[in-house]
C-alpha cells in the first residue's frame, strides 16, 4: 500500500476515534496530528506494529513551549519514519504547564530513553515510566527549565555587561 | 540486613548457580573505573564510570552535557543569519554539512529554490567535509589499535580539504560556509584547481591506507566482532548513517529524500552485514570512494549560472551595490537587522550528516528569530547504545567501538 496522508490519517482515525485525533494539518508536506495524553502511547505503537504502515522508527523528539496557551502552553513532538515506505509523520501532544506529565516512549523505542531526559531537562515535561528520568545535558543542581520562554538567554545577575553599550 | 537476606528467595542467577554446584553469592570484586571526561582515547569529552570485573566491563553510566552550549536556546535569540555559525560547532569534522543543512531547511521555509550551479557546489563541499570526516574517524581507529602511521598520511589530505575550504569560504575548520540562498560566492578558479588536484592525488592516497588496514591481520582481530549491534536493535536506537549501514540496513538519506540534487549523481550505498567495529570500518572506507564519485560527477558536470537564488529579501546583496543603490542598501540593511520578512511555518529538513540524518525541525512565528529550533544530532540519539554494547567486552574493546561510532563531543552535546 502506498501510503499517503490520506489514508494514513483515515487508517489512524478509524482505529482511535475522531476525538482523540485533532486539527490534522500539512505544514511541510509532513502530516501533523495532535492526540492526547491518554492516546499517545497506544498510537506510537499501532504504527510501529501495524503491517500495513510500518512507521516503525523514531527520527526525533522534542519539546516546545507556548507561554499563555492555558492548557496548550506545553507541547511534546515526536516525529516517526516509515523506513520501508518513507513515509513521516508528527504528532503533538498538548499539556498545561502546572501539569507537565507524559507517558514514556522507552518501552517502545530504545532511542525514546535520552530524547525524554533531554525534553525534561529543558522543559521539565516528566514522563511516567521512564527507567532514569534524571538531567542529561545540564548539571543536576539546576534549579529550572531553561528553554521554558520566560527564562532569557543570559544570566540577569551579571553586572559585568551594560545593557546601555550592548542593548540587550 | 544479613538475617534478612538468608530468607529472602533466591534470584534466578542465584538459583542457577546453587544447581551447578556454585557458591549462591559471587565472590568476585568489581572495580570501579573512570574512563573520560578528558582522556586522550576518547577523543573528545565524555565519561563513562565502568564496573569492571577484571578486564571485563559489567556495566557502563555514561555521563554526557561537558561541552553543552544552549545552542537550541541561543538560536531562539538570533536572527536565521547569526544560527549558520552555531551549526558548525556541532560536528566540527564536516561543518559544510551542517551548514547547508540549516540553509537548506531555512531555505525549504522561505520557499527559495536555489540554481542547480549552487547546488551542485554544495554537494561537493558536503562530499568533501564527508570525505575529512570519514578519513579521521578510520584513521583514528587506526591510531587506537596501534597504526598510528596511517593517521599522519591521511591526515596530510584532510589539510588539503581545508585549504579547499578555506579558497570558498575562509575559514578551515568552523565553515560558515555559504547563505540562505546559495553559496557566498563562486568557486575560484584557484578552488576549481584544488579540486581537481584533489580528485587526482586522493584516490591513491586513500588506496594505500586500505591496502595498509583493511586486510591486516592484527587490525582484523582487533576489530571484528567487537562492539558488534544488530540490525533491530540499531534500528530501536535510532541509529542513521554509517552506523546503521555497517548493520546491513541501507538507509541513506541522500538516496532516500534526495536534497541539492542528489538525485543527478550515480553512486552506491554501501552497506555491511555484522555491524561490528570492523564492519563500520568498511562501510566508512567504502563511502569515501563513493564521495569522490560524487565529487567527481558534480565537478565534470557543474552547471553555469548563478551561484545564488534570486532572493534580494534574503540574500544579501553585493557591496558595491549596497553603496550604490539605494534597493540594494534596504536589504542589506533589514538583513543585517534581521528585519527580512520570515512567514510564519514549520518545517523540518534533513541531510546526510558525517554520522547519520542530520535534522532541523524549525517552527517559526514569523519573528526575526526562529520560535523553535531543535536540532536532530545523530550523535546525540546513537550514543546511547554505547553502554549496551561494550557490556561484556574489554576495555580496550570499548576504545575501538568508540573510535569506530564517530561519536563527536560537539554534536552530542550541542
Amino acid at each position: 500500500m502506498e501510503l499517503t496522508n490520506e489514508n494514513v490519517l483515515g487508517k489512524i482515525i478509524s482505529e482511535f476515534g475522531e476525538e482523540n485525533i485533532q486539527e490534522p494539518y500539512n505544514p511541510d508536506g509532513i502530516m501533523t496530528i495532535t492526540t492526547n495524553r491518554e492516546t499517545i502511547h497506544d498510537l506510537i505503537k499501532y504504527l510501529r506494529d501495524d503491517q500495513e504502515l510500518q512507521i516503525s522508527f523514531l527520527t526525533t523528539m522534542c519539546g516546545i513551549h507556548y507561554p499563555g496557551k492555558g492548557d496548550k502552553e506545553l507541547c511534546t513532538m515526536y516525529q516517526l519514519h516509515s523506513l520501508r515506505h518513507n513515509y513521516r509523520i508528527r504528532i503533538k501532544v498538548y499539556m498545561p504547564i502546572s501539569d507537565p506529565v507524559m507517558p514514556t516512549m522507552t518501552d517502545l523505542y530504545a532511542t525514546a530513553n535520552w530524547m525524554e531526559r533531554e525534553a525534561f531537562d529543558f522543559y521539565g515535561i516528566k514522563f511516567t515510566g521512564h527507567p532514569n528520568l534524571i538531567r542529561i545535558l545540564n548539571i543536576e543542581e539546576m534549579e529550572y527549565h531553561p528553554m521554558l520562554k520566560q527564562y532569557p538567554l543570559e544570566d540577569q545577575t551579571r553586572e559585568d555587561k551594560i545593557n546601555t553599550y550592548f542593548g540587550r | 540486613m544479613a538475617t534478612e537476606n538468608k530468607t529472602a528467595e533466591l534470584t534466578e542467577i542465584e538459583q542457577f548457580r546453587k544447581d551447578h554446584g556454585l557458591a549462591i553469592k559471587e565472590e568476585r570484586q568489581l572495580t570501579t573505573l573512570n574512563l573520560g571526561p578528558t582522556h586522550p582515547a576518547t577523543h573528545g569529552i565524555f565519561q563513562n564510570i565502568l564496573q569492571m570485573d577484571g578486564e571485563i566491563i559489567v556495566d557502563a553510566v555514561p555521563t554526557i552535557g561537558y561541552i553543552h552550549r544552549a545552542f537550541e536556546k541561543i538560536a531562539e535569540r538570533r536572527p536565521f543569519y547569526q544560527i549558520t555559525p552555531l551549526t558548525d560547532r556541532m560536528n566540527y569534522c564536516s561543518s559544510p554539512i551542517n551548514n547547508m543543512g540549516y540553509h537548506m531547511t531555512v531555505e525549504k521555509l522561505l520557499g527559495i529554490t536555489v540554481p542547480k550551479r549552487a547546488q551542485y557546489i554544495r554537494v561537493i563541499m558536503m562530499e568533501l567535509a564527508r570525505i575529512s570526516d570519514h578519513l579521521i574517524c578510520n584513521s583514528i581507529l587506526g591510531v587506537d589499535s596501534g597504526a598510528f602511521t596511517g593517521f599522519l598520511y591521511v591526515m596530510q589530505e584532510r589539510e588539503h580539504i581545508y585549504d579547499i575550504y578555506e579558497e570558498v569560504c575562509g575559514a578551515r575548520l568552523t565553515t560558515n560556509m555559504g547563505r540562505i540562498g546559495g553559496m557566498e560566492r563562486d568557486l575560484s578558479p584557484k578552488a576549481l584547481h584544488l579540486i581537481d588536484e584533489f580528485l587526482k592525488r586522493f584516490p591513491k592516497v586513500w588506496a594505500e591506507f586500505e591496502k595498509m588496514m583493511t586486510r591486516n591481520r592484527i587490525f582484523m582481530d582487533r576489530t571484528t566482532d567487537v562492539g558488534a549491534i544488530s540490525a533491530e536493535r540499531a534500528l530501536s536506537y535510532g541509529f542513521t548513517g554509517p552506523n546503521l549501514r555497517a548493520t546491513g540496513v541501507d538507509y541513506d538519506v541522500r538516496v532516500m529524500n534526495p536534497y541539492s540534487s542528489y538525485e543527478d549523481f550515480e553512486f552506491d550505498i554501501p552497506v555491511g552485514s555484522k555491524g561490528d567495529t570492523y564492519d563500520r570500518f568498511l562501510v566508512r572506507n567504502a563511502e569515501v570512494w563513493e564521495s569522490l564519485k560524487i565529487i567527481e560527477q558534480a565537478y565534470k558536470n557543474l552547471p553555469e549560472g548563478s551561484y545564488h537564488a534570486d532572493a534580494p529579501h534574503y540574500y544579501l546583496p553585493p557591496k558595491q551595490k549596497v553603496y550604490t543603490s539605494m534597493e540594494a542598501l534596504i536589504y542589506h540593511f533589514k538583513i543585517v537587522m534581521g528585519e527580512a520578512d520570515i512567514p510564519v511555518g514549520e518545517v523540518y529538513h534533513s541531510v546526510e550528516g558525517g554520522n547519520g540524518e542530520l535534522g532541523f525541525y524549525l517552527i517559526s512565528d514569523g519573528g526575526r528569530t526562529p520560535y523553535r529550533l531543535h536540532f536532530r544530532r545523530p550523535c546525540f540519539i546513537y550514543y546511547q547504545a554505547y553502554t549496551e554494547m561494550i557490556k561484556g567486552g574489554q576495555l580496550a574493546d570499548a576504545i575501538l567501538t568508540l573510535s569506530s561510532l564517530n561519536v563527536i563531543a560537539g554534536e552530542l552535546d550541542a
